[in-house]
């Protein structure tokens, strides 16, 4: 009789309950929206500052790591926390007889990277394929599809690649840049002193330019080649000068990971692109606190307009009140048929909350951070019982007004 | 002893007495009318034997317990128990059909029974108006509604303030009838009325005036049926 009550009320006086319905399911809409997304930016955060760049550097103890220790190295990260790693080793060489610093790198890494990197034309993508910065472009009037001869004459660098190479990927590490400083020259001349012995040190080779980089910053001064394609020029490999990596995970997991990896990988000394990472964190921590924030807000707003519409409700059904004491109702049952309606409308309310919140918490992912979400079941229950809490919260005061109807007075006639 | 005895019954609201010295009476089974112009302070009196109102002073004695005596509490257990209501207005609850309306009352008092519900809808010959709203409804069918409602506790008295107030002479009769059945079944009515008609069919009629019992008379010649005068 109870259920049957309260659902004829809600179901035979649509209209007024209508309003209720539709503040508690926008509150609750609202509400699991925003958890999903409170709990879904940190991952879609942490991704999009991922797109700002590596957040660790591998820099060489001594002159220079090899691609082993490289290797060794992302093998100590966690499963799946690896966006991409990007190795790069300096040469000095010459392009129409003008000195220019190429760096050797892995294509692919280096898009992940350095995903904000605006690259005019194609990622070079095979052998002979290169991609040159703006500075070079212009002072050697290259462009896309031109074709040049790089000479390598195992010549010493009158620049110190590997510093702006560091300082460009992280302004944080100082002196890990200039501990580079030394191996990008030295191995050119221990190793090189063979080659240099049997053609001269000189050797050269066709390039085709397929892109053009823009930085606004010391990238510009390069022009990239594949790893391999620097090898066989050289014909020294598996040198590395210094290794960008991007990771996604935490500040205190990044931390433990360098510790690692500079521990049981002797050559190679990781460290924390500190900027970037303290940076995500506090905006992190300011957008939730944001969400919460309007939640809280939301939450409030749905409270005084259930209440409203609850004390309008009573006034309403003064008159109802009055029989249904008149005919034997104590306060107790009042209170429980009304908080039944209450909380009925709270739990449907809830459950239409809770879908369009997940609809909600999607279009926003979609729209702002063009990813989606993954649905958590957890929050339906949640959304529910909170969207019954506070729909109970708000129907107290009214209710309590409803159990002081006086039967006599409201029966009198009139 | 008298189901219900008043002793000096007081209602006073500010220097207005409502009720004012009432001494009255009424006998287990007896059907009383109340009489009296507006304002005389039927509505008061049938609120205070209701337990929905307390005198200022007096001693109103339901069943051998003092209802002015008792807390808020008390009085709703002993409405529901031994008391069942009828009102001028056709007071049902708008959104319940009227087997529903029938129902609440049971539900209030013990447990709902369905069945029980609409066999007082059959008495009050509205066995096919179980499933229709109080709006589906004309005046006089949802006075019966008020009837079966009042009569489905079993209560051991029924107050009616004004049943007929607002009915035609054929609902009147068919409510009066209703009234006659509950009396044979051994019930005490109290029925408040303007109405000279429906006075004349009670057992002992009581006019009320300035809050004072003005007069009492017995009716001698008492059969439960209606006599329109013409
Ligand atoms: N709650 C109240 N406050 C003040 N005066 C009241 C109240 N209820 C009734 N009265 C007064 O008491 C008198 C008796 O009222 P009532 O019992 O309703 O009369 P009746 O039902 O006989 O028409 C009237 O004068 C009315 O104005
Ligand atoms: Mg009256």
């Amino acid at each position: 009789m109870f259920f049957r009550m309260i659902t004829a009320s809600l179901m035979r006086r649509r209209s007024r309950m209508l309003v209720a319905l539709l503040a508690i399911a926008i509150g609750a809409t609202i509400l699991s929206g925003l958890v999903t997304i409170y709990y879904d930016v940190p991952r879609q955060m942490g991704a999009q500052f991922r797109n700002y760049g590596a957040n660790i550097l591998f820099t060489p103890s001594e002159n220079s790591f090899s691609a082993e220790d490289l290797e060794a190295g992302l093998a100590l990260a966690d499963e799946g926390a690896l966006v991409g790693s990007a190795p790069y080793r300096y040469e000095s060489v010459r392009i129409h007889e003008q000195p220019v610093m190429a760096a050797g790198t892995n294509m692919e890494g280096a898009q992940k990277t350095s995903p904000y990197w605006l690259v005019e034309g194609e990622w070079p993508s095979a052998s002979g394929e290169v991609m040159i910065g703006k500075n070079v472009a212009d002072n050697l009037q290259l462009k896309n599809g031109s074709t040049f001869s790089m000479v390598y004459t195992g010549e010493d660098s009158e620049e110190t690649p590997a510093e702006s190479g560091a300082e460009s990927a992280a302004d944080g590490v100082e002196s890990a840049a200039e501990e580079a400083e030394s191996p990008a020259a030295g191995p050119s001349d221990g190793s090189g002193g063979e080659e240099d012995a049997e053609e001269d040190g000189y050797r050269e080779a066709e390039f085709t330019v397929t892109a053009v980089l823009s930085t606004g910053g010391p990238e510009e001064n390069y022009v990239y080649i594949s790893m391999e394609d620097l090898e066989a020029l050289t014909e020294i490999s598996g040198k590395i000068d210094l290794a960008e990596v991007s990771m996604s995970a935490g500040a205190e997991e990044l931390n433990a990971y360098t510790q690692k990896v500079s521990g049981e990988v002797p050559a190679v000394r990781a460290q924390l692109v500190k900027r970037v990472t303290a940076s995500e964190t506090t905006v992190l921590s300011k957008l939730q606190a944001l969400v919460l924030l309007v939640t809280i807000v939301v939450l409030a707003l749905t409270m005084i307009c259930v209440a409203t519409t609850m004390t309008a409700v009573v006034a309403e059904r003064r008159r109802e009140i009055g029989l249904r004491k008149a005919i034997g109702a104590s306060d107790g049952s009042i209170i429980r048929e009304f908080m039944g309606e209450g909380m009925l409308l709270g739990f449907l309310g809830g459950i239409i909350g809770a879908f369009l919140g997940f609809a909600f918490a999607q279009t926003v992912s979609m729209k702002v951070f063009s990813s989606s979400i993954t649905f958590q079941p957890l929050l339906v229950p949640v959304t529910i019982i909170v969207s019954i809490a506070i729909t109970g919260l708000a129907c107290l005061l009214p209710i309590r007004s409803a159990t002081k109807v006086d039967p006599a007075l409201v029966l009198k006639g009139e | 002893m008298s189901l219900l005895e008043l002793h000096n019954v007081y209602k006073i609201y500010g220097d207005l007495h409502a009720l004012d010295n009432v001494d009255l009476k009424v006998e287990r089974g007896e059907w009383v009318a109340i009489m009296g112009p507006s304002g005389s302070g039927k509505s008061t009196m049938m609120n205070i034997i209701g337990c929905m109102d307390k005198p200022t002073k007096g001693e109103v004695l339901l069943d051998g317990i003092d209802i002015a005596k008792e807390s808020a509490k008390n009085l709703t257990t002993i409405r529901r128990d031994k008391i069942g209501l009828i009102f001028q207005q056709f007071h049902l609850v708008n959104y319940l059909t009227a087997l529903e309306n029938v129902m609440l009352a049971q539900y209030y008092h013990s447990i709902p029974d369905e069945k029980e519900a609409y066999e007082a809808l059959e008495k009050v010959g509205l066995a096919d108006r179980a499933k229709h709203l109080p709006s589906q409804l004309s005046g006089g069918e949802q006075q019966r509604v008020c009837v079966a409602r009042a009569l489905i506790n079993h209560p051991e008295i029924i107050l009616a303030d004004e049943p007929t107030g607002n009915l035609d002479d054929s609902n009147e009769e068919t409510v009066v009838e209703l009234f006659r059945r509950l009396h044979e079944d051994g019930t005490t009515l109290i029925v408040v009325t303007h109405d000279p008609e429906v006075a004349e069919v009670a057992q002992r009629m009581v006019v009320l005036r300035n809050g004072k019992i003005a007069r009492e008379t017995v009716n001698e010649n008492f059969t439960g049926h209606i006599r329109f005068h013409v």
